[in-house]
């Protein structure tokens, strides 16, 4: 699992962009799933058979992470940049990013401004070390993407990275995927693109696979740091199940599903209650006529900047916990 | 059953949204003697189906009205025994201290939303409003008891049962918009009275006051020709602004704005005039905040109109209603939908 | 073109009551394509037949501009309205309006500065405060002309001025209705759908619907678009600039545009020596954002005519950067179905 999510989270993958990721999570799935195909949005959708008379149901995790868009070069070659995503200043300062080509820079601020509140992302810049117009035209255009440096550590068993939202979910359901035995469930595994724009992603997949159950894996906050905002999910005491973020209300029975499945094969869960955010199941519960919809929520610090925090057994029994559910005779 | 008997009942049913199965059963059944089919869907819209008693190509009508309530959620349950909590639905927070509340964990728990007492309170303090995350709700048991019949993701919905005050006044809690099934109940009723073709879908949508998501999927699943949006819109009060709201006694509202379809609006109008059903006009200038905003964009589009019943105080436990504009919303709505004659697709156009 | 452009933008049509520029795009499209019909929603869908395929090709503008409703008539026959659509309050004090159906001419009054505290000034308004004076004694008087409901646009000539320039109201998104009509006067090899789009304003709603009927294969959406390029505003939130030609669009928050898409279109302009530049924020949103996600999902991108001052009465837009938009798409539509 170690190598699975240090291999997902290095790769360059901004919202809009997912195709390096896409590939790889095809590599590794490919002899376990009976079909695989990418959709016109760019979803990576792999088909597992069930044995018959089970559900139709569909996985997602999101394959993008958030990012810096260049939207203008300046006479001194330094980058102005949109976001991709939920990118906050405190999390950007000073930071190092990426392209894709491999180029680095750093993104800095108008240090003129007193107070940090005054400072906005368009108040922000990537600095990749030129010096004129024309040199950085040689490296960069407008449209390029830059993500966070990647760099892995490990750390008494917590997995840090950049991206672990959401490449801890693709990895757990690509490991899912190795895991899983015989099923009666028809399943649909979807690397989704776009979330990190609105679900978008997903919305389409969802339409299109029409699914009895939709189950979306993706990370949530934890309420264990210093003076935090409480919440009642902590690092280390299980994979958290949904019970409501600001774009679903998981489906009661879907969540009795995930509980009473976790509490049969004794696997530790936590319940989690988000106030804000929302996952790839906020889109997929309102497709068509409705499809019960719940989340598997990895719990993760420091969401959405470099150094996103897991535990490694919090990924283990999600692995577990979902494979379960999906070798269920479910009554839904 | 009457009217006001009938909200009477609605509202002592919890259901906040997401969880609406008890409130679902309940309307199931009073829907059953007027419809000619009733079936919920496993978001718990209830969906009641009167065929026509006329021949003829009448439209496909579907009503919406959302049977689900704002509330609170356990969010946590501290070492004494106090119980900390998030909103469903738009929850002012300044209406929660001291309320009295119902925990539904394994048991039926009564609670207080307490919170400092004044004394203890710095001058400052005093003068902002208590944010939620410093509330927390005192079920009176010890802690082992609170932690074996409350868990996390439990609702919390307000006791606050229907009150009758002067005039043809009720107040409670959640008339909006179990109000707008009760018109719904009293249409089925009327339209016993009338003669019509085509079908009507008297649809209670789940989860609105989380996004109008009952109504987003059971508008694709019915895919009407007409959409009817019945909510609450706000009563006048001394404090709030005149373009804002509407007398209790005129009548109800007929939204107006790009959110409705236009002719079709007017058809209503012009049915409340000719049988004199007095009504007042709401202005929307963008997305109603109901039903309405997700019906009038399902699939190829349904035109829609919208009537609502003035509410004063408006999501706390005293909202309060004129009962006469129940009945005379379902007339109307009974009325509209018998009007829909050969020739009523001219309405739908341009 | 001017001609046709003036009729469009002149035009009365705010969001939920486009009737006057529907008739009239209705009467200039149905002597070019073989159907025109009007949607549930009121968009109007101007379909051509392909000479040899049926790959579904759609194009797409907006009819409906920003502009008001009447709320409430006050008891001294002062109107109180609300903004359809986005507007900067702070443009409306001494502006001009037509409300409904008989255009009746209003103006947006404000307190003559003589009246006004040194501290007022320097505060911007805001709509509850402001009302539509008609001239009307009283409010039975106003109610013989106007009711709430009814709506109001900006009461604003389409001129030509400067240099190759013109300046009016709704040039968003006129200029993507002038377009569409443009190109209509060819046939092509695919099937064309033209659709001319209600309540992109208030929420990209009319797309939503048609997106969902027409289910094409790609979609190229032409719209009017930020233009900041003026006096106080830093080069890097410029967006677009005025006179270099059509603006491509990278991504907005409403949809990532297909990359496929895009390089074609910088293919297209670049072959055929059309001007053009890439946009350069990712701000605003249009109705790509609801045809890329109907159903399964389909491939859009976005071109936008550079609009300074959009959403005012007094956009302007440059009469060049409108022809090349409206090259370019032909360009597009030359080669686009092997796409």
């Amino acid at each position: 699992m170690r190598e699975l999510v240090k291999k997902l989270t290095s790769i360059y993958g901004p919202a809009g962009n997912e195709e390096l990721v896409s590939q790889a999570i095809r590599e590794e799935i490919e002899s376990y799933v009976d079909e695989i195909e990418v959709d016109v949005m760019g979803n990576l959708i792999a088909h597992k058979k069930g044995s018959g008379n089970g559900k139709r149901i569909m996985l997602a995790a999101h394959m993008d992470q958030i990012g810096f868009m260049v939207t203008h070069i300046d006479d001194k070659g330094f980058l102005r940049f949109s976001n991709l995503g939920g990118i906050s200043v405190a999390n950007s300062i000073n930071r190092r990013v990426i392209f894709e080509s491999g180029l680095a820079g750093v993104i800095g601020y108008e240090t003129e401004i007193d107070s940090w509140k005054d400072i906005t992302l368009s108040k922000m810049y990537i600095d990749i070390g030129v010096s004129s117009k024309e040199e950085a035209e040689k490296l960069v255009k407008i449209g390029d993407v830059a993500v966070y440096h990647p760099l892995f550590s490990e750390s008494n068993g917590k997995y840090i990275s950049g991206a672990m939202d959401d490449r801890a979910g693709c990895a757990l359901l690509v490991q899912t995927i190795k895991n899983i035995g015989s099923t009666p469930n028809d399943l649909y595994f979807v690397f989704t693109v776009q979330e990190e724009l609105g679900l978008r992603g997903a919305r389409t997949a969802a339409y299109a696979l029409e699914p009895d159950i939709g189950i979306a894996v993706d990370v949530t906050a934890t309420g264990d740091t210093p003076k935090c905002r409480p919440m009642a999910v902590s690092l280390g005491k299980g994979p958290a199940i949904k019970i409501k973020d600001a774009s679903v209300l998981a489906h009661p029975l879907v969540k009795e599903l995930m509980i009473s499945t976790a509490e049969k094969h004794n696997i530790p869960y936590q319940l989690e209650i988000l106030e804000y955010g929302g996952t790839d199941s906020g889109a997929i519960h309102l497709s068509r006529g409705g499809v019960p919809s719940g989340v598997l929520s990895i719990p993760c610090r420091y969401i959405h900047s470099d150094s996103e925090t897991i535990d490694a057994s919090d990924l283990d029994n999600g692995v577990k916990l979902l494979t379960k559910i999906l070798e269920e005779d479910i009554n839904i | 059953m009457d009217a006001k008997q009938f909200l009477g009942q609605l509202i002592d049913v919890p259901g906040v949204s997401g969880y609406e199965n008890k409130i679902s059963k309940m309307i199931m059944e009073a829907f059953e003697p007027y419809c000619d089919e009733v079936y919920r869907d496993a978001f718990y819209n209830v969906y009641g189906k009167k065929l026509g008693n006329r021949s003829g190509h009448g439209p496909k009508v579907m009503l919406a009205a959302h049977l689900d309530e704002i509330g609170l959620m356990v969010k946590d349950i501290d070492e004494k025994g106090f119980i900390s909590f998030t909103n469903i639905g738009g929850v002012d927070q300044r209406i929660l201290l001291s309320q009295e509340v119902y925990v539904h964990g394994k048991e039926k728990l009564f609670g207080v939303i307490g919170a400092k007492p004044p004394h203890l309170q710095e001058r400052k303090e005093a003068q902002k409003a208590v944010p939620m995350k410093e509330m927390a709700i005192d079920v009176g048991l010890p802690a082992e008891k609170v932690k074996e019949l409350v868990s996390i993701g439990d609702l919390i919905t307000f006791k606050s049962p229907l009150v009758e005050l002067k005039g043809t006044n009720v107040c409670g809690k959640s008339i909006d918009d179990r109000a707008g099934v009760v018109v719904m109940y009293e249409t089925m009723k009327e339209l016993e009275k009338l003669v019509f073709s085509g079908e009507v879908y008297f649809v209670a949508t789940a989860q609105e006051e989380v996004g109008t998501r009952g109504a987003i999927i059971s508008t694709y699943k019915v895919n009407p020709d007409i959409g009817i949006a019945i909510d609450v819109t706000h009563g006048d009060t001394p404090d709030a602004p005149k373009t804002e709201t509407h007398a209790m006694d005129k009548g109800p509202s007929i939204g107006v704005g790009p959110n409705m379809h236009p002719k079709l609006t007017k058809k209503l109008m012009d049915v409340a005039k000719e049988n004199r059903i007095d009504f007042q006009v709401e202005v929307a200038p963008g997305l109603t905040g109901t039903d309405a905003r997700s019906m009038q964009i399902s699939r190829e589009g349904v035109p829609t109109v919208l009537i609502e019943l003035p509410l004063r105080y408006m999501h706390t436990t005293v909202e309060t209603l004129n009962m006469d504009n129940v009945k005379k919303a379902a007339k109307l709505i009974a009325l509209f939908i018998a009007s829909m004659e050969e020739g009523w697709e001219e309405c739908l156009t341009y | 073109m001017f001609d046709l452009l003036k009729k469009l933008a002149e035009a009365r049509g705010v969001s939920g009551n486009e009737d006057e520029v529907r008739q009239l795009i209705i009467e200039v499209v149905t002597p070019l394509v073989d159907e025109v019909t009007v949607d549930r929603m009121g968009s109007v869908i101007a379909y051509k037949k392909g000479t040899r395929s049926n790959k579904k090709v759609m194009l797409c503008a907006h009819m409906d501009e920003v502009g008001f409703i009447i709320t409430r008539i006050d008891d001294n026959g002062m109107l109180k309205f609300a903004t359809v659509g986005s507007i900067d309050p702070r443009i409306l004090p001494s502006k001009k309006v037509r409300i409904g159906d008989k255009a009746i001419p209003g103006v947006l009054g404000i307190k003559a500065i003589h009246l006004q505290e040194p501290a007022e000034r320097e505060r911007a308004v805001k709509v509850d405060q402001m009302y539509i004076d008609i001239g009307a004694k009283n409010k039975e008087e106003a109610e013989k002309l106007v009711k709430p409901g009814d709506y109001a646009v900006f009461d604003s000539e389409c001129i030509y001025f400067g240099d190759n320039k013109v300046k009016s109201k709704a040039l968003d998104d006129r200029v993507g209705c002038l377009t569409l009509i443009e190109v209509l006067k060819d046939r092509y090899p695919f099937d064309l759908y033209a659709c001319f789009t209600v309540q992109e304003e208030v929420g990209l709603r009319g797309a939503k619907v048609a997106g969902y009927s027409i289910q094409p294969d790609m979609a190229l959406v032409v719209e009017g678009t930020t233009c900041s390029d003026v006096p106080g505003v830093d080069p890097h939130k410029y967006s677009t600039r005025m006179g270099e030609g059509p603006a491509i669009s990278i991504a907005d928050l409403a949809s990532y545009s297909n990359k496929k898409l895009v390089s074609f279109l910088i293919q297209c302009a670049k072959n055929a020596k059309i001007p053009f530049q890439i946009k350069e924020s990712i701000s605003g949103g249009n109705d790509a954002g609801e045809i890329q996600r109907a159903r399964g999902g389909t491939m859009t991108a976005v071109v936008s005519v550079p609009c300074r001052y959009i959403h005012s009465p007094s956009s302007v837009a440059d009469l060049n950067d409108i022809d090349n938009t409206i090259k370019l798409v032909q360009e597009f539509l030359k080669g686009c179905e092997a796409l």
